[in-house]
């Protein structure tokens, strides 16, 4: 026994609020992006605690697709950033043209 | 109350804790630090909710790839990523009521739900059965992943290239 699932869902839950809450309050494209990352990661988090539940493997592939997105959203992600900065010089959102 | 059971408070304890110490950084690479943490124990809590495999790949693309390509970003930028203001405090205020109702709803809509509230027997799905899975069913799928990577990677090129080439306009005619 390992703990209710609705306890994997929360952990999960108060994650994505986190990584919404950096994603919107922080003034920095770095830590958007970072935010985020965080929000993917509670997202394969509740997909694996589900596939446990339901004693499904899906969950887990569906995990594996996430990261998969994650890593090219990241990639992409960057190489705005890097093309942002050296174009404006800033990293800041609220101060590019 | 199992050993597992500790094991999952604890490292819920510790992937909350180092998220929200990542969240509120004013030194980037700090913050990354934190999110390796973060990324750790997630990758532990894959290990106990029985996925080995995944486990094994959150440490080498989460929190080695991604996180290191992040690193290599901030020193790029480095000197103007430290200096970062936060908002004013009056649009702070309908932030934290959104997320405390947000917070307040999940938590009711989670914890009367009867059917979640039974245990979590454990499981491991081992990695040959998941990979076997994985290419029996879902090659698809696979194949447009793998070609979602490939044209992030050729994008990200010809963006930073491009960016480049627009700043220093002189360098590029001599190529």
């Amino acid at each position: 026994m390992i703990a209710p699932y609705s306890h994997v869902f929360l952990l999960a839950g108060l994650l994505f609020v986190m990584g919404a809450g950096c994603t919107v309050a922080r003034r920095n494209l770095v830590m958007i992006l970072l935010g985020f990352e965080i929000m993917l990661n509670a997202g394969a988090i509740a997909f694996v605690g589900a596939a446990l539940r339901w004693q499904s493997i899906e969950g887990q592939v569906f995990a594996l697709f996430i990261l998969a997105v994650a890593a090219a959203e990241v990639s992409i992600g960057l190489a705005l950033i890097v093309c942002i900065y050296r174009r404006s010089g800033t990293v800041a959102p609220d101060r590019l043209d | 109350m199992t050993f597992q059971t500790i094991l999952f408070y604890l490292l819920a304890a510790l992937i909350l804790w180092a998220t929200g110490l990542a969240i509120t950084r004013r030194n980037l690479v700090h913050a990354v630090v934190y999110l390796v943490l973060s990324f750790f124990g997630s990758a532990l809590l894959f290990y106990l909710l029985g996925a080995p495999l995944l486990a094994a790949l959150e440490v080498i693309i989460y929190a080695g790839a991604i996180m290191v390509l992040f690193l290599f970003i901030i020193m790029m930028l480095r000197g103007e990523a430290l200096r970062e203001k936060f908002h004013p405090r009056r649009q702070w205020l309908p932030a934290g009521c959104m997320g405390l109702l947000f917070g307040a709803v999940g938590i009711l809509m989670v914890l009367h739900d009867p059917a979640a509230s039974s245990p979590l027997m454990p499981a491991v799905a081992s990695p040959a059965r998941f990979g076997q899975h994985l290419f029996q069913r879902h090659w698809l799928a696979i194949e447009i992943v793998s070609l979602l990577l490939l044209v992030a990677l050729i994008g990200a090129l010809l963006i930073a290239r491009r960016g480049g080439r627009r700043q220093n306009p002189a360098a590029e005619e001599p190529a």
